[in-house]
């Protein structure tokens, strides 16, 4: 009964399995050929709009933003310490 | 805590330890449920019945549902596999000879009859056998279940045939990677730094071999 399991390496750097999945699937888009390379980078486009919450109300929402899944963890840092976690409040579709 | 983890799963499959019996149902394995549930829950039907028995009784959700294919008792000839992705189901009931499935423990050859398993998949090839066609497709990551009754399913979150990728592009990431792993300094960094790299190289070796 060992609570030493082999981690994966991802996993004992800090990340989840859908981080590291994700990464995964974006990095093969990106050796696509082209036409299937944009169908596949549009086709995960993500549109949304984050805003902060200070005393129990909403502040004012940022402005309207897409990005691909992967590079939303690295553009929205919260400053709560969730390292690489984001908090989305809305879609825009 | 691990003592009684231990202590639980050996009274599950006991039925006649005396203390535990009292403790613990065992509740059955999702295979020994019959799935033959056209007529309905009998409890419920006749409870119906009893109050209500001029009107048909009406159809609870799991008589709407295809039943699970059951388990042939002489090993099938084919095996049916489903590949799907979050966006498209790249193979649905397909029937087909063998699949080869990248498994981070190594290429895996399912066949009718596999045991029943559940595998994590690493970026790597997945080859559908089919009579003399040998289908390829490069995975990004995902599982594959194999059931006992001859059903695979493979879920990958990006799958591509292999002609639609970029040979330029997986050298220039390769190298790219590379140098990321060797100039990187926190944990994070080596991290993603090494998932590009392992990528990478499989799409390489795909390409190549």
């Amino acid at each position: 009964m060992a609570s030493t399991a082999a981690v994966p390496f991802w996993r004992s750097a800090g990340m989840t399995y859908i981080s590291y999945s994700n990464i995964c699937a974006s990095l093969v888009r990106n050796c696509l050929k082209e036409p299937y390379k944009s169908e596949a980078i549009s086709r995960e486009k993500v549109h949304f709009s984050v805003s902060k919450w200070a005393d129990g109300k909403p502040q004012k929402p940022s402005n309207f933003l897409s990005f691909s899944i992967v590079s939303i963890f690295d553009f929205v840092d919260l400053g709560f310490g969730c390292f690489r976690h984001a908090i989305i409040d809305d879609y825009n579709f | 805590m691990f003592r009684q983890v231990a202590h639980r799963l050996l009274a599950r499959s006991t039925t006649n330890s005396s203390a535990c019996a009292a403790a613990i149902v065992r509740r059955p394995y999702a295979t020994e449920v019959s799935s033959d549930v056209s007529a309905g829950d009998s409890t419920f039907v006749e409870a119906w019945r009893k109050v209500a028995p001029n009107i048909d009784p009406p159809k609870t959700p799991i008589q709407f549902m295809e039943p699970r294919p059951p388990t042939p008792s002489a090993l099938p000839s084919k095996l049916t596999v489903n590949f799907v992705l979050p966006y498209a189901a790249e193979l649905s009931k397909a029937e087909v000879d063998m699949v080869i499935v990248p498994a981070t423990t190594g290429q895996m050859g399912i066949l009718p009859g596999h045991v029943p398993t559940i595998a994590e998949l690493k970026p790597g090839l997945l080859s559908v056998h089919e009579g003399n066609d040998v289908k390829k497709y490069f995975i990004s990551s995902g599982f594959a279940f194999v059931h006992s009754n001859s059903y695979a399913d493979i879920l990958a979150v990006e799958a591509v045939p292999l002609d639609r990728i970029d040979p330029a592009q997986v050298q220039k990431g390769l190298s790219e990677f590379t140098q990321k792993l060797n100039s990187a300094s926190t944990d994070l960094d080596k991290a993603e730094a090494q998932i590009g790299v392992d990528v990478h190289s499989a799409l390489n070796s795909a390409l190549t071999g």
